[in-house]
């Protein structure tokens, strides 16, 4: 197996350009929205509002105005599929659809995909969703094919900022940690990395510089797998199983038992009327 | 916010409400169709005949809702074979959705054969088919159809338990209480079913549809008081939760109330108390299953 290859992406330089967006369509030949006309969000600076089928890469503003509107700031973040070391959706992919590669990240290959959704559910990060002309589930492959010829994924190619960085999980690692020292030794102190170590599902292979809570920026804090809930799902439903099956048991039984009483007593009513 | 409020909706909608509507009834028919099969009186076996044929009819139901949701019905079948190697999706045994695959296939499978050995033991098949219904095979068949059905009418809620969803993923009621649920259902059809045919059997259906009613309700209670009260707020506190009430109260106290005076409204006091819980088990699902799709 190759090295753990991904993404660290430094949300403190990110300029909200969203040419990783757009490398990220040119490349995967994706669909505009809306068969190309522009809609605008109408709430937002961002119009390309979520990732989709069709939205592998999607850059976050997150507009945080005091009610006056006196003060300001936005936050910008390049999101996309943290590639997780536990993947969500790999778990609990039925068709075997969903696998993990060679650089230790995670592609669905659409040839296999039934369009079950179960993925779509299980994702903690709300990352898949159903590509409408495919109809196959759909999200980032971290440019598979890009990285089996050796190039760069298409978005880390195109961060103007190097907000998106690519590389060796290790090497990434040290370089996050090092950006995070250098940014709280100028009084950043909100700055924090979140997935960089294994206490979200194993690690992300696609983790990131933060300036605030990760709710801010609509990551969970504690995202968790699957099977974890479902242990304890199944086990109670095992305990009503047995509960009903006994109820069931019970009562064929007790009838049974009140039917052989009653035949016993009919026959020695029987026996006492003939005089035996 | 809960964690679970930043995932997105797999729109499971409408199809599926209706398939899990089904696929109780039909797994907890299996259910008490095997225990009668197996440890009731023989002259109440077609009883249990109409269990194994409410099984098979549902599993053929539910199969065709279940491909008919997926977004390539086409590839119904990737779901119980892998299309690459072929080898069953039962390897995977940590994906809920495929042992919820094999499990309706066997539900179906088992059902089937044994309701034909049923039908051809009562000579309206061929007899030679009898066999499948006879003896130690016979046994097998019914109490394979019966645990087959017990894994697919809970499976269900566990499959809603094992996602990042909201409502689903925030508690790991469901699974029991969509089983209890599929009990009290199951009993109620086969109680409208044999009528006044074997008063026995409908005496013993209706103390399993008061043990069911009275589980559901009690797992109902705890599910909403566990429930963290941001999921509780965002998640209930609309017109599911309504839809909820209304279930419980419609489709589980009242009937329990019937079920537990049988007398009440005459004749029609268990009939009446039947269809409620046939009512009440659907309303119950779109309240599980539309609340978290809509949050
Ligand atoms: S972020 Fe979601 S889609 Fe990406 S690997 Fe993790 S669970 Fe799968
Ligand atoms: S939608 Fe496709 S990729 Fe997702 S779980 Fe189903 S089969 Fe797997």
């Amino acid at each position: 197996m190759a090295e753990p290859m991904g993404f660290f992406t430094d949300t403190s330089v990110c300029i909200g350009c969203k040419a990783c967006e757009v490398a990220c369509k040119a490349w995967n030949q994706l669909p505009a929205r809306n068969g190309g006309k522009v809609t605008l969000s109408g709430e937002s600076y961002d119009n390309t509002r979520a990732l989709s089928g069709i939205q592998w890469r999607h850059v976050k503003f997150i507009e945080q105005f005091s009610p006056d509107r006196s003060t300001g700031r936005w936050l910008m973040m390049s999101d996309v599929c943290k590639h997780c070391v536990q993947a969500a959706c790999l778990e609990v992919c039925p068709t075997g659809a969903i696998i993990r590669t060679e650089f230790d990240t995670v592609v669905i290959q659409s040839d296999v995909c039934n369009g079950c959704r179960a993925c779509i559910a299980a994702c903690p990060f709300g990352v898949i969703e159903i590509n409408p002309e495919t109809n196959t589930a759909m999200k980032c492959t971290l440019c598979y094919d890009r990285l089996q010829a050796g190039m760069v994924p298409a978005c880390a190619q195109a961060c103007p900022t190097q907000s998106i960085q690519f590389g060796p999980i290790s090497e990434l690692r040290q370089r996050a940690q090092a950006r995070l020292e250098q940014l709280q030794a100028q009084g950043v102190t909100q700055a924090r990395l979140y997935g960089h170590d294994e206490s979200i599902l194993g690690g992300l292979n696609s983790f990131y510089l933060l300036l605030d809570e990760p709710e801010v920026y609509g990551l969970p804090s504690n995202p968790q797998l699957p099977s974890q809930k479902a242990a304890p799902a199944s086990a109670l439903s095992t305990a009503g199983a047995v509960a009903l099956g006994l109820l069931g048991l019970v009562g064929l039984r007790k009838q049974r038992m009140d039917k052989l009483a009653a035949e016993e007593r009919d026959r020695r009513q029987q026996a006492s009327e003939t005089g035996e | 916010m809960p964690d679970t409020f930043f995932t997105k909706s797999p729109h499971w909608g409408w199809w599926a409400v209706t398939e899990f509507f089904i696929a109780g009834i039909a797994g907890a028919a299996a259910a008490i169709a095997a225990l009668l099969w197996l440890v009731g009186n023989r002259n109440d076996r077609f009883v249990a005949r109409y269990g194994f044929a409410i099984a098979t009819v549902g599993s053929a139901l539910s199969g065709l809702l279940l491909t008919f949701d997926l977004k390539r019905p086409e590839r119904f079948w990737h779901m119980l074979l892998f299309s690459k190697t072929l080898g069953p999706t039962f390897q995977k045994w940590w994906a809920p959705m495929a042992d919820g695959a094999w499990a309706l296939f066997l539900l179906g499978s088992f059902s089937f054969l044994i309701l034909v050995g049923s039908l051809a033991e009562g000579g309206r098949l061929p007899s030679g088919l009898a066999f499948l219904a006879g003896g130690p095979l016979g046994a097998v068949l019914a109490a394979l159809a019966g645990i087959a059905g017990l894994f697919y009418a809970g499976y269900k809620g566990v499959l809603l338990s094992a996602t990042n969803r909201p409502l689903w993923g925030d508690t790991p009621w469901l699974g029991i209480l969509l089983l209890a649920s599929g009990f009290a259902m199951a009993s109620a059809l086969l109680l409208l079913l044999i009528r006044d045919r074997a008063p026995a059997v409908s005496q013993w259906l209706r103390q399993l549809l008061i043990g069911s009613l009275a589980l559901t309700l009690l797992v109902v209670v705890i599910l909403v008081a566990t429930l963290d009260a941001d999921v509780r707020r965002l998640v209930l506190q609309n017109v599911y939760g309504v839809v909820l009430l209304v279930a419980v109260l419609v489709g589980a106290l009242v009937p329990l109330a019937l079920a537990w005076r049988p007398q009440l409204l005459g004749r029609s006091t268990l009939p009446s108390a039947a269809v409620l819980v046939l009512v009440g088990g659907f309303l119950l699902r779109i309240a599980m299953l539309l609340s978290s799709e809509a949050a």
